[in-house]
């Protein structure tokens, strides 16, 4: 790290120089790069470069080892290797583990078969030219752009089991049968979807209209003249031109699904029926019931599910650029 | 907001851990980036006073400023805490900056907030988390604040501030007690009689389920609030000694006595409210408020909640009723109070605020707002003690043995990790796995 530094303080000194060197390169008229460019490649690279080892592949590594290992947090002497004892505890002592991976996948199915469509749909319907379409752009955009404590401050006065709107539509609101959508563990991951759905859907719609924005008119003309109906014209011609996108919104949906936390965490703090690895993650890793070897054996156990499909999606990405 | 802060940062809570400060990671990183690693950091730091260079021993006894870092986000507690600071500062010139988190937010962070930069004097609780954070040095000893002000506090107050090492760490400023709460009004027009038995317990929740109300006012949303269940009918099925050894884990969870204590709640379990699982217990203390269910286990800090007089005056206690062993004479009565970070033992300000807090007065500044706990300190204003208070005080003194709350007595790991999805799974349907338990508890432990 202390290495690094020079190169930042080295930063004015190589301004006051600037002028002469300048005119130098001017006379020579040579287009290869001088030290001065050298140097301020140099930070460019190596800035960026140092953060993401400090932030992503340090912490990163840093989880590795410490999955193996038995710590409170505090003293750093007080580390002992546990060998493979968090990942067989995680595995088969730790009852929320199974529920958190279950509940991932209905996440992901959730996701993938609804909350994915819903956002293609909007964008389709949107992209048409009815009136008024920015608008109803916006508004489905806006909960993308919530911070998530509005996000559950509003589910909250909808699914609120005494005064929420959801239960005085049913007419149960304050009865012995008004449903108890955040507390009860049957109904409150379904629950905990919709708000999901609310904001990944607007994220999708966003990216599908850019998507539909760049697919050529002269196909759907072509489709037009050959007599194609609109319906088929979307799915036999405009929706295979669009498969890059396909593709991203394929690997957005997955880390989406991987890394739901927020809501879930808004609601009970992911207990009670909406446990989520991620969730469970924090749990274990901070606060005051900390016990860093298994919050990182579980950072572990989510890190490699993400790789599946960041590593699906950068084969694809690089055998279509070779 | 908080919980985003701390979930987009765990490494980062981690590699505070291992020592870097503040400086260091602004230093290592350049502007930018430390810009970024430092803001949560920053977040939890507070200002106040600085510490003094190099952390030299020698308390500063000129320093007229001091930094008070308080979990009474509440109301309440907000205002009482203000009122005993102001009464402080009135005194003696200092001057005392307050930095409220909120109550579940400080008690999350407490690892990196004490490994940060925390404020020199910090709300806490007595018990195992007191006795935990005293030995891994984060807090400054205080025997010299209780040379003092030890004269102030009984025998079993005092022995509840001493750590692990014989130094006392905490000053204490109010206790209360955990008991059923119901409304006086409601128990006479409907001619209910206190409990002393369990089984005279049951009948009366028969009867008020019978009568339309929901007997056992409950809410465990935030996870906690059934621990004061567990440890009630813990300690009445298996005395104040088990309980201790339990949370301690110097006994196994996967044994008959444990399950003994699943089996009686689960006679209570169809009597409590069903809506448990989805309401904090503020909204619980709503349904007695407005006559909906008879009664609410919880501790005192429930009257916080009735704003209304009327209510208010209405309300009445009684400890839990007899089970088996050591009839009524534990009593589940968590102590709150103060503690000094290790880096506020340098300074004379925090530590003549220890001082005041820990005397009488300081006491009843605090206690002439927040009515619903009990002061801690002899000779502490009683002249307005309400019945309830005096009731609450008085089954207090009378106690032969006073336990901490479940998540006081016990690891944290194990109350917050282990017990409050074991217990709510419990709640959903009475469903509990004793060996499970041993496990966990077992790996949890072995961890520290």
């Amino acid at each position: 790290m202390s290495s690094d530094l020079p190169l930042v303080g080295v930063r004015p000194d190589a301004g006051e120089r600037t002028p002469a060197r300048r005119r130098k390169a001017g006379n020579r008229k040579v287009s290869r790069l001088t030290s001065r460019d050298k140097v301020v490649l140099g930070i460019m690279v190596a800035i960026p470069t140092l953060i993401e080892l400090l932030l992503v592949w340090l912490p990163t590594g840093l989880s590795i080892g410490l999955s193996f290992t038995k710590w409170n947090g505090l003293a750093l002497s007080n580390i002992r290797n546990a060998g493979l004892s968090n990942y067989s505890f995680v595995v088969h002592d730790y009852p929320p583990f199974w529920p958190a991976v279950r509940h991932n996948i209905i996440w992901l199915l959730f996701l993938g078969f609804i909350a994915t469509p819903i956002g293609l749909l909007l964008a389709v319907l949107l992209d048409q030219k009815i009136k008024g379409s920015r608008i109803y752009q916006s508004i489905f955009f806006t909960p993308v752009m919530l911070s998530l404590v509005l996000v559950g401050v509003i589910w909250q006065l909808v699914y609120s089991r005494d005064n929420g709107i959801l239960n005085h539509l049913l007419g149960t609101s304050g009865k012995s049968n008004a449903i108890d959508w955040f507390g009860d563990s049957n109904v409150n991951l379904w629950a905990a979807l919709v708000a999901a759905t609310w904001r990944h859907a607007g994220y999708i719609m966003i990216l599908y209209l850019a998507g539909l924005k760049g697919v050529d008119p002269s196909l759907r003309e072509a489709a037009a003249i050959d007599g194609a109906s609109a319906v088929q014209t979307f799915f036999r011609v405009v929706f295979p031109a669009m498969r890059p996108i396909n593709i991203v919104i394929v690997v957005i949906t997955i880390i989406e699904s991987l890394r739901a936390f927020d809501i879930v965490y808004v609601i009970n703090r992911g207990t009670n029926g909406l446990e989520l690895i991620s969730a469970l993650v924090i749990q274990n890793l901070v606060g005051e019931g900390q016990i860093i070897g298994l919050g990182s054996a579980l950072a572990v156990i989510l890190l490699v599910i993400s790789l599946v499909p960041i590593i699906f999606y950068l084969v694809r990405t690089f055998r279509k650029e070779s | 907001m908080a919980p985003q802060e701390s979930a987009s940062t765990p490494e980062l809570g981690a590699s505070s851990a291992s020592g870097f400060s503040r400086r260091t990671v602004l230093k290592g990183l350049g502007v930018g980036a430390g810009a970024i690693a430092a803001a949560p950091v920053l977040a939890a730091c507070t200002g106040g006073s600085k510490p003094s260079a190099g952390g030299s021993a020698s308390v500063n006894t000129t320093s007229k400023s001091t930094s008070l870092g308080s979990s009474g986000s509440d109301d309440v507690p907000k205002r009482a805490i203000q009122a005993m600071i102001d009464a402080f500062q009135t005194k003696t010139g200092d001057k005392v900056s307050i930095n409220t988190v909120a109550h579940n937010d400080f008690q999350n962070k407490i690892s990196t907030y004490l490994q940060g930069s925390p404020d020199d004097v910090f709300t806490w609780f007595a018990g195992y988390r007191m006795r935990y954070y005293a030995k891994q040095g984060l807090a400054a000893p205080l025997d010299e604040v209780w040379s003092k002000i030890g004269a102030n506090f009984s025998d079993a107050i005092a022995k509840a501030s001493t750590g692990d090492d014989g130094k006392k760490y905490f000053v204490p400023n109010y206790n209360y007690p955990w008991g059923f709460f119901y409304r006086k009004s409601v128990w006479a027009a409907k001619g209910y009689q206190v409990p002393t038995t369990f089984d005279q317990l049951k009948t009366l929740c028969a009867q008020m389920q019978k009568d339309g109300l929901t007997p056992i006012a409950f809410g465990d949303k935030d996870g906690w609030p059934a621990m004061g269940t567990f440890d009630y009918i813990n300690m009445r099925t298996n005395g104040y000694q088990f309980h201790v050894d339990l949370c301690a884990h110097k006994v196994s969870w996967d044994q008959q006595k444990v399950k003994d204590v699943f089996d009686n709640w689960k006679a209570l379990l169809p009597y409590q409210d069903k809506a448990a699982l989805g309401m904090t217990w503020e909204e619980s203390a709503q349904t007695l408020a407005k006559k909906k269910s008879g009664m609410y286990l919880l501790g005192s800090f429930v009257t916080q909640q009735f704003t209304d007089k009327t209510v208010l005056a209405d309300i009445d206690f009684f400890p839990f009723p007899a089970i088996a062993v050591e009839g009524q004479d534990a009593i589940e009565a968590p102590i709150d109070g103060f503690m000094l970070s290790k880096k506020g033992g340098d300074n004379g300000a925090a530590v003549a605020l220890l001082e005041y807090i820990g005397s009488a007065e300081g006491q009843d500044a605090y206690a002439k707002i927040d009515t619903s706990n009990i002061a801690t300190a002899k000779g502490a204003d009683t002249s307005t003690f309400t019945d309830l208070n005096k009731k609450c005080a008085e089954a207090i003194a009378n106690a032969k043995s006073i336990s901490q709350f479940f998540d006081r007595d016990a690891l944290p790991a194990m109350a917050n990790n282990v017990m409050i999805p074991a217990l709510q799974a419990f709640i959903k349907d009475g469903t509990y796995d004793t060996k499970n338990l041993e496990a966990q508890a077992k790996t949890l432990y072995a961890s520290q």
